[in-house]
């Protein structure tokens, strides 16, 4: 039973994190219809940003801050540099295009910063808690309540602005949602630069537990996408749903068989999702006019 | 009075075929004219460069004398000229209600924090917008379906409900796009009516329309194309009786309509 909750809460906190990595490809696919691959390299920045800016001697929140900021800056230049000037290219030159930024940004940070792992301190601490025979850093706490936070914002964002609809409005239309005067250009580079934040907020949190480095980008980018298609590409919700469950179904498989086959089995599980729900957990099935 | 939408000498050629060439005409304030033509006249494709979606090769536009030629769509939404599509554009995920208050987008300036916070003044604001959507969508006869979503809805609902969310923008001149396409005889009169209405209400309109009687009946000016190019243009019964016109497009069939819409 211990055993049970140990797995449990160190797949959640896992879990957490691909679930911000899912919504972070949900708001970009809806804004663009493209798939992000260039994801994990937002919580790569925002944990080497954090790491660095702490070494540097700033205080951690604004250190935190700082990563967050700047990592969306980087998002908004991807659009503007990398996918607007593409604009009206086939989707699947769009997602390759994804891939070579998110190369770029890795040799990048492998030049701007350095390539050793690093890490900061939890910001609570290092001390375990002890809950029911489990051990729980106070870092994983600061995981789970980021995450569920950064989704509270968002759907508070989305359903009470007119910005948020706005930003509906454009996944759902592109073309109404300019006739009716929403500047749909800006909201893809809004779309890009929250992606990023969001990313970056996974980093900044999660760095304590996990380390970082120039290169854990694209491990993490392949986790999210299986999260997000597990729940459903396109659906916040499927994105919490779909990242959760892959955390725990991964922290149970290395738990209770190996820590060596935790991907195989989570990816087996997800092909099988796929192949019987082949639009995810919570997606909805599309249908068009013709 | 002097014109409220210029259209200047408009052409567009797509890989060395002209699709429109040359079109001048002009729309006033509140007046309903209409672009007609045989298909493959270039009607949307005039249409498509009026509301910035296509970058014209030559000529201009312009709105209450200001040059709009191949502006963004959303910028042209703003200075007051909205339009509908033949082939439908609105939120298929969202309710008629949402189609509509989406239009009060530019309306109103969005204070991010307030909204988040869901402060009094913020929901009274949706309140507001809510309210003139409701009222808006029982112009055009579908209150009853405020709440469920478009994609639900039929051919002719989603017909009206472009023209309620244009309407909500507040528009100074309507571009509507073959409003009547794909609709019954009754649907067909209920739009007749909500075009007249909407006009009497000071929104110039610019139409493009294959159902003649319609057309005959609430133009004040025809504008008809040909092969992209503007054959004729002058008061209905004036441009029914134009020969050339009557080849190009009536036929005989057309003239005796035209005859009959007038008796």
């Amino acid at each position: 039973m211990a055993d049970l909750l140990q797995f449990l809460m160190s797949g959640l906190t896992v879990g957490a994190v691909y679930a911000l990595l899912a919504l972070g490809f949900t708001i970009i696919f809806n804004a663009s219809g493209v798939v992000n691959f260039a994801q994990g390299e937002f919580v790569m920045l925002g944990g080497m940003g954090t790491a660095f800016a702490i070494a540097a001697g700033l205080p951690v929140p604004l250190a935190a801050l700082l990563a967050i900021l700047g990592t969306a800056a980087v998002g908004v230049a991807l659009n503007r540099l990398a996918i607007a000037p593409a604009r009206g290219a086939p989707v699947v030159s769009l997602i390759i295009i994804t891939i070579g930024a998110a190369i770029f940004l890795q040799g990048a940070a492998g030049l701007l910063f350095d390539k050793q792992i690093h890490r900061y301190p939890g910001f609570s601490g290092e001390a375990p808690l002890r809950l029911a025979g489990a051990t729980l850093l106070p870092q994983s706490l600061w995981v789970m309540a980021g995450a569920a936070l950064t989704f509270a914002a968002l759907w508070l964002f989305f359903t009470r602005t007119l910005t948020g609809k706005a930003v509906l409005a454009t996944a759902n239309n592109p073309l109404a949602a300019s006739l009716v005067g929403i500047n749909t250009k800006a909201i893809m580079a809004l779309s890009f630069g929250l992606s990023a934040a969001i990313g970056a907020v996974a980093g900044v949190l999660v760095t304590p537990i996990t380390m970082t480095a120039y290169n854990t980008g694209v491990a993490l980018a392949l986790s999210g996408f299986a999260a997000a298609m597990l729940g459903g590409l396109g659906n916040p919700l499927g994105a919490l749903a779909g990242g959760l469950l892959l955390g725990v179904l991964e922290a149970l498989t290395a738990g209770y068989v190996s820590s060596q086959y935790k991907d195989a089995v989570s990816f087996i599980l997800i092909i099988l999702v796929l192949a019987l729900m082949p639009q995810g957990l919570l997606g909805r099935k599309t249908t068009d006019r013709v | 009075m002097s014109a409220l939408l210029e259209i200047d000498g408009l052409g567009i050629a797509f890989g060395g075929i002209t699709a429109v060439d040359d079109v001048s005409f002009a729309v006033r304030a509140g007046e309903i004219v209409s672009v007609i033509g045989p298909n493959g006249a270039g009607k949307t494709t005039l249409f498509n460069m009026i509301s910035g979606l296509y970058r014209p090769s030559q000529g201009k536009v312009r709105l209450e004398g200001a040059e709009i030629t191949a502006m963004e769509p959303h910028l042209l939404a703003r200075r007051g000229l909205s339009r509908t599509f033949q082939n439908l554009q609105v939120f298929g995920e969202m309710t008629l209600l949402e189609n509509v208050m989406v239009g009060h987008h530019l309306r109103e300036k969005a204070g991010v924090l307030s909204d988040l916070l869901g402060l009094p003044a913020s929901r009274q604001k949706t309140r507001a917008s809510a309210e003139s959507a409701l009222a808006l969508l029982a112009r055009v006869g579908l209150e009853k379906a405020a709440y469920r979503a478009a994609r639900t809805m039929s051919y002719g609902a989603l017909k009206r409900l472009e023209i309620a969310r244009a309407l909500a923008l507040a528009p100074k001149i309507l571009l509507l796009d073959e409003p009547a396409a794909g609709c019954n005889a009754v649907e067909t009169e209920e739009i007749d009516r909500l075009i007249a209405e909407i006009a009497r209400a000071g929104v110039a309109i610019l139409l493009v329309e294959h159902d003649m009687k319609l057309v005959m009946k609430i133009s004040a000016h025809l504008v008809v194309l040909d092969h992209g190019r503007k054959i004729a243009e002058g008061a209905p019964a004036e441009v029914a009786r134009d020969p050339q016109v009557i080849a190009a497009y009536l036929g005989q069939h057309g003239q005796e309509q035209v005859l009959h819409a007038e008796g």
